[in-house]
């Protein structure tokens, strides 16, 4: 069977190899307003309405889904795979419980935001603030981001130590943790979660014309434009002394450390920011929902987050954004086949991998890593 | 906190977590023996626990198990599932190995992209199993009835309890003899401690491959009838939870470590007993998980560390 599947991958290769080399050597502006062209096609998406594009939409099949919702939860997952990007394809982290940093991100805005969360009532009793008092919505981001780093730190402190497949099991204990510590206690709205969490202008209401329930789409284009800056942000990050730090501790960390290169700082600064940009897409989760509940932090998630970034290609940021915005559109797009899809998605995912290990849009330097193992693969297996 | 309960009954839940990591440990072995040998999380393995319930379920369905048989069925049935949960995971976990891994193998790609083939087959079984059984909890027949064997104390000691553990300790030896013992355990050695060499020295890799595959899928057949007399409900995702318990205690006890597997599995099932009473079952996973992380602090690499090979060559 591999070899029909080597045939359908060659002949694949004639028709689109060579685009990012070509891509590549146009010039500066071209690829500028290329990229222009592509982010305004971007905040176009919503209305979706050129004829023979018209069927990605989501709201044309039976019982489809609202469009712009679902643009949304895209935005939001691209930009948690950002986050994880920078921990399992940039530094090399294996993180297997980063749902645990989504659902931190979530309930911050939502127990410190929401004037039906216990925390907000402790607040309230404490300090005589009046009835319905809550902190504001801007305040909770910068609230959101340090709690989520802290919890980044915490998790990353004791277990950066241990290498590999240690790492992915003890993360993936963290995020089980952070879940059922959310589910069995009181002060965290235990199994029934918490309701009433703010957006940009305030609490939930039917007065709120822009970020309401009902019209997704100002919250795709807030979420796009998040995920926008912080391509940018984490692009520079990633040419910087940081950046390349990341990069040889991946390749090899002990040759890294001989260079001088502090493992265990830099690694803690991967979890940190890795971790404070999924702090981000849960506060956006949280704000658009309007309510949290534990069950929807679940390790399943997790490892989809993980599938995102390595099917997308790990290490390059236009893979890992394509590879999340496929796992979360696939699904809702093809919900006509709502029993099979969850089976369908399962083969795919074998498929991808066995057939571009890279992943879609590979990173060059990580392509031609795979490519010196491939040369260097152990004798005897003819 | 509940210290009254743990202490005044403290060989009863003693004997309960025992009965319930034993289970562990068994799944925990088809971790380690991969982990051993190939340096990789088989994350499919939880499933192959999970195909080896419903062909329990199934056989047991075949031949007409009621509660409560007479004591030649009950023999008859425990047979039988034994076998059918053996062959049924075992054929699941070389085709996981045909089917995932070998391809990736050959292209000696990075263990991340096991990881997703994995992920991606299990989602793959669970879900077929999902859309061909339904979404819902399947009981079993009670075919072992629950009756107490030995009282010491106030520890009663029921009758399934002592199968289980006896079942799985008898296993565990039968596999460490077999790994120790003979020619072919000789040759998963020999990978486990250096796959090139032992290519050299004339061991078939990819037939000692399928062999840890085999082994670790007939435990897990076996583990998969144990549960179904101990707990008698399967359904289409039970191998998640399982397989990341049973992974756990494989870290626990020391990865790629066949005695590491069963320590860490007991260990597992006894911490969650006593927190389950300490407290209440919600927090179990989290006491689980903590303690990993604390022996994982001053023990790197497990309680016994990583050695398939390296100890004992």
């Amino acid at each position: 069977m591999t070899d029909i599947l080597r045939k359908v991958n060659d002949s694949r290769q004639r028709v689109t190899g060579g685009i990012g080399e070509r891509w590549r050597a146009l010039p500066r502006w071209q690829r500028w307003l290329g990229f222009a062209a592509f982010v305004a096609f971007l905040y176009y998406l919503p209305y979706l309405g050129i004829p023979g594009l018209v069927w990605l939409r989501t709201d044309y099949i039976s019982n489809g889904t609202n469009w712009a919702s679902v643009l949304f939860i895209c935005a939001v997952y691209v930009l948690v795979a950002i986050g994880l990007n920078v921990v399992v394809g940039l530094a090399g982290l294996l993180d297997l419980g980063y749902v645990g940093f989504f659902a931190v991100g979530a309930y911050s805005v939502a127990l410190f935001g929401s004037a039906n969360s216990p925390v907000v009532h402790m607040i309230q009793a404490q300090f005589g603030m009046p009835k319905g008092w809550a902190v504001a919505w801007a305040v909770c981001i910068p609230l959101a981001l340090v709690l989520t780093m802290i919890s980044g730190v915490i998790l990353g402190w004791p277990t950066l130590r241990l290498r590999g497949d240690y790492l992915a099991i003890v993360t993936l204990g963290f995020g089980e943790i952070i879940r059922i510590v959310a589910r069995n206690s009181e002060w965290a709205g235990a199994a029934q979660g918490i309701n009433g969490i703010p957006g940009p202008q305030g609490a939930p209401s039917p007065d709120n014309h822009i970020f309401g329930l009902l019209d997704a789409k100002p919250w795709y284009w807030l979420a796009l434009t998040v995920v926008l800056v912080m391509v940018f942000a984490v692009r520079r990050l990633e040419n910087s002394r940081v950046g390349r730090a990341w990069l040889a501790i991946r390749e090899d960390e002990d040759a890294a450390a001989v260079m001088g290169v502090h493992g265990f700082k830099f690694k803690l600064w991967a979890f940190a920011i890795g971790a404070a940009l999924g702090g981000i897409s849960g506060l956006l989760f949280a704000s658009r929902q309007g309510f949290v509940e534990p069950l929807g932090f679940n390790a399943q998630l997790s490892i989809l987050f993980v599938a995102m970034v390595v099917v997308g290609g790990s290490g390059n940021m236009a893979g890992v954004a394509l590879g999340a915005f496929l796992l979360a559109y696939l699904p809702e797009r093809f919900r006509d086949f709502n029993n099979v899809r969850v089976l369908v998605f399962g083969l795919a995912l074998v498929l991808v991998m066995l057939l571009r290990p890279q992943g879609l849009i590979p990173s060059r330097r990580r392509a031609r890593e795979l490519k010196d193992r491939a040369e260097e693969a152990p004798v005897n297996v003819a | 906190m509940n210290f009254d309960e743990l202490f005044g009954h403290l060989g009863q839940h003693t004997v309960d977590g025992l009965a319930k990591g034993a289970i562990y440990a068994l799944v925990a072995l088809g971790y380690t023996l991969v982990y051993g040998v190939l340096k990789l999380i088989n994350f499919a393995h939880s499933e192959v626990f999970m195909v080896g319930t419903f062909a329990v379920m199934g056989t047991w369905a075949l031949l007409g198990a009621t509660d409560g048989p007479s004591f030649g069925m009950v023999v008859l049935l425990v047979v039988a599932g034994l076998a059918a949960g053996a062959l049924a995971s075992g054929a699941t976990a070389v085709a996981v190995e045909r089917i995932a891994y070998r391809r990736l193998r050959r292209m000696n790609a990075p263990p991340l992209i096991f990881l997703i083939t994995a992920i991606g087959l299990s989602l793959v079984l669970a879900e077929a199993f999902g859309l061909w059984q339904g979404r819902i909890v399947k009981g079993m027949p009670d075919v072992v009835r629950h009756d107490i064997w030995l009282t010491i104390g106030n520890t009663e000691i029921s009758n399934r309890q002592i199968i289980t553990v006896v079942a799985a300790l008898g296993m565990m030896f039968a596999l460490d003899r077999f790994i120790n013992g003979t020619r072919y355990g000789r040759g998963v050695r020999a990978v486990a401690q250096n796959p090139d060499t032992a290519a050299l020295m004339g061991v078939n890799q990819d037939r000692v491959i399928m062999l840890i595959f085999l082994l670790g899928g007939l435990l897990a057949g076996a583990a998969a009838l144990l549960w179904s007399i101990r707990y008698g409900i399967t359904k289409f995702d039970i191998g998640f939870l399982v397989g990341l318990k049973a992974f756990t205690a494989a870290v626990l006890g020391g990865i790629g470590n066949l005695r590491g597997a069963l320590v860490g599995g007991l260990l597992l099932g006894v911490v969650e007993v006593y927190s389950a009473t300490l407290t209440s079952s919600s927090w179990e996973d989290v006491a689980a998980f903590v303690v990993l992380v604390v022996v994982l602090l001053f023990r790197p690499t497990g309680l016994l560390g990583e050695s398939l090979g390296r100890a004992r060559a």
